[in-house]
């Protein structure tokens, strides 16, 4: 895809996040909505391209009275909504329609209007993992832990150290869920949940939603924000099982999608001024920091620990909080593509002073699926 | 009120011959005829080469502890934690998710890499499941 000819011209997220039992999923899917299509200054009949994840298109579309001539319904976890701006991003350079809106949102916490994650015995999940304990994510995304820890001499306080700092960031961030300060020894000392995972280091479960709307570069220089463009894109799968991952010392969908994407941008890891990894749990960013090329495993940790991602560290990192801090209702990588489109804008909370190029790294399910875009708000 | 079960696997027609291996004690694996690639899940086919020329065998039942997670909360139905969740490399190269018996369900004891053998765990009269303990000698 070319450089620079995509942008991302409205992006919000559900007015209230954390605890919303007030509203459905399908209307946290409308506040969204509504609320970028306020952000761009447009009009509801404008949006002519529709993608979301879980929910299907029509489910939304019919909700919200959108009439669209081009739709995605990918929905392969978390990271749905990256793969849905590469996507789109596609489509509207094909001329297949002008304007994509992109909606998320999760009854995470409250389920209301949710349906219940269901595993049928007969498919190979329900066969050959169900049986033997797994249930829901803290029992199956941690599972590679072990492996990569005694690999690479990866330590417990190092994967503690990366729920530390990013509690750092969410304190400077007043929507994030959790923000008062954590040491190691907090992290350590919480609760297990699945070893070598405590509850500190799993991601939060909440309420919430946000969407994006995107259209070519040409047209978002009319529009009241700053435009983000989309620099660079990349997209992969691999494995429903985390048990069949090819290996516990890598992503392959990571290894794939991150590279394609900086590939596309034609940019080196030191032209990152910001980075989100989308944290479900506390090992993901030592996985996207090695896998999308900008150290060696083995230092990923110590990277971590030494503070180099944190608030004035040379790399700032999930720098909402992230999935540990922020909020997480399920499908974390809208609130991901967010931060990068606010630091692109400017105007995030805790602002990387001159960020021109952010790097946005998703996973669906248990590594089942990865997707990376590059922003950038130069053109 | 009845006890909540533990997950029972559906056997499909692909997968029906490992079930009924291991209702029979043996762990059935299979092998593409043209690559030699040995692979799990079970499938009519090879995934490395697409060939559809693949032979059912009966697997050493022998492995190492490849990784895991000690399950505190929530656990699954059926199970009383904490419990190993584990991942099983068998010495014909495939991985599988299994159970640890025989074994305390403790980081101390649960070594990384240390050699394990199958054992077979009957749900019912139709599902026996493939476990692992620790390997004699």
């Amino acid at each position: 895809m070319r450089r620079n000819q995509v942008a991302v011209v409205g992006a919000a997220e559900t007015t209230e996040l954390g605890v919303i039992p007030n509203m459905s999923q399908i209307q946290l899917h409308a506040d969204a909505a509504l609320n970028a299509i306020a952000d761009a200054g447009l009009k509801l009949s404008d949006i002519d391209g529709f993608a979301t994840a879980v929910e299907t298109p029509q489910q939304v579309c019919h909700y919200l009275g959108i009439k669209p001539t081009w739709v995605d319904g990918t929905s392969v976890g978390g990271c749905s909504f990256m793969l849905h701006v590469r996507h789109a991003a596609a489509a509207i350079e094909a001329g297949l329609c002008k304007t994509v809106l992109i909606t998320h949102a999760e009854s995470g916490k409250s389920m209301i209007g949710k349906q219940p994650r269901y595993t049928p015995p007969d498919s190979l999940n329900g066969q050959f993992e169900s049986p033997f304990g797994v249930f829901g994510p803290p029992s199956m995304f941690p599972i590679p832990v072990l492996r990569f820890m005694k690999t690479y001499g990866i330590t417990h306080e190092q994967l503690a150290m990366v729920a530390v700092v990013q509690r750092e960031w969410a304190a400077k961030n007043p929507r994030a869920s959790m923000k008062d300060p954590i040491t190691v020894s907090d992290v350590l000392n919480s609760r297990m949940i699945a070893y070598p995972f405590r509850l500190l280091q799993c991601c939060l479960v909440t309420d919430g939603g946000g969407a994006l709307i995107l259209t070519s570069a040409d047209r978002a220089r009319d529009f009241p924000r700053k435009p983000v463009y989309i620099l660079g894109t990349g997209e992969s799968v691999e494995t429903p099982m985390v048990s069949q991952m090819e290996t516990f010392n890598s992503s392959r969908a990571f290894k794939v999608a991150g590279p394609l994407a900086f590939k596309e941008a034609g940019i080196t890891h030191k032209d990152v001024d910001h980075l989100m990894i989308y944290d479900a749990f506390a090992h993901l960013p030592l996985f996207g920091l090695g896998d999308l090329g900008f150290m060696p495993y083995e230092e990923t940790g110590k990277f971590i620990a030494d503070g180099n991602t944190r608030p004035g560290g040379k790399l700032p990192l999930n720098t909402n909080g992230g999935g540990l801090s922020y909020m997480h209702s399920g499908m974390y990588g809208m609130y991901a593509l967010q931060e990068s489109v606010r630091q692109m804008r400017g105007i995030a909370p805790a602002q990387v002073p001159n960020a021109k190029i952010s790097v946005c790294h998703g996973v669906g399910g248990m590594f089942a699926a990865s997707g990376t875009i590059i922003f950038t708000n130069e053109r | 009120m009845a006890e909540p079960q533990r997950a029972r696997p559906k056997p499909t027609p692909e997968t029906q011959h490992f079930w009924d291996g291991t209702k029979a004690g043996e762990l059935r694996l299979q092998r593409c005829d043209a690559c030699a690639h040995v692979y799990f899940p079970p499938r009519p086919f090879c995934p490395s080469c697409a060939s559809r020329k693949v032979s059912i065998f009966k697997a050493s039942g022998k492995g190492m502890l490849y990784s895991y997670v000690i399950n505190h909360r929530p656990p699954a139905p059926g199970f009383t934690p904490p419990y190993a969740i584990a991942v099983v490399e068998l010495d014909e190269g495939p991985r599988m998710m299994s159970n640890i018996i025989d074994c305390p369900q403790t980081p101390e004891a649960l070594e990384l890499d240390m050699k394990l053998e199958v054992a077979f765990e009957n749900l019912d009269d139709k599902i026996t499941l493939p476990v692992f303990r620790p390997a004699k000698g």
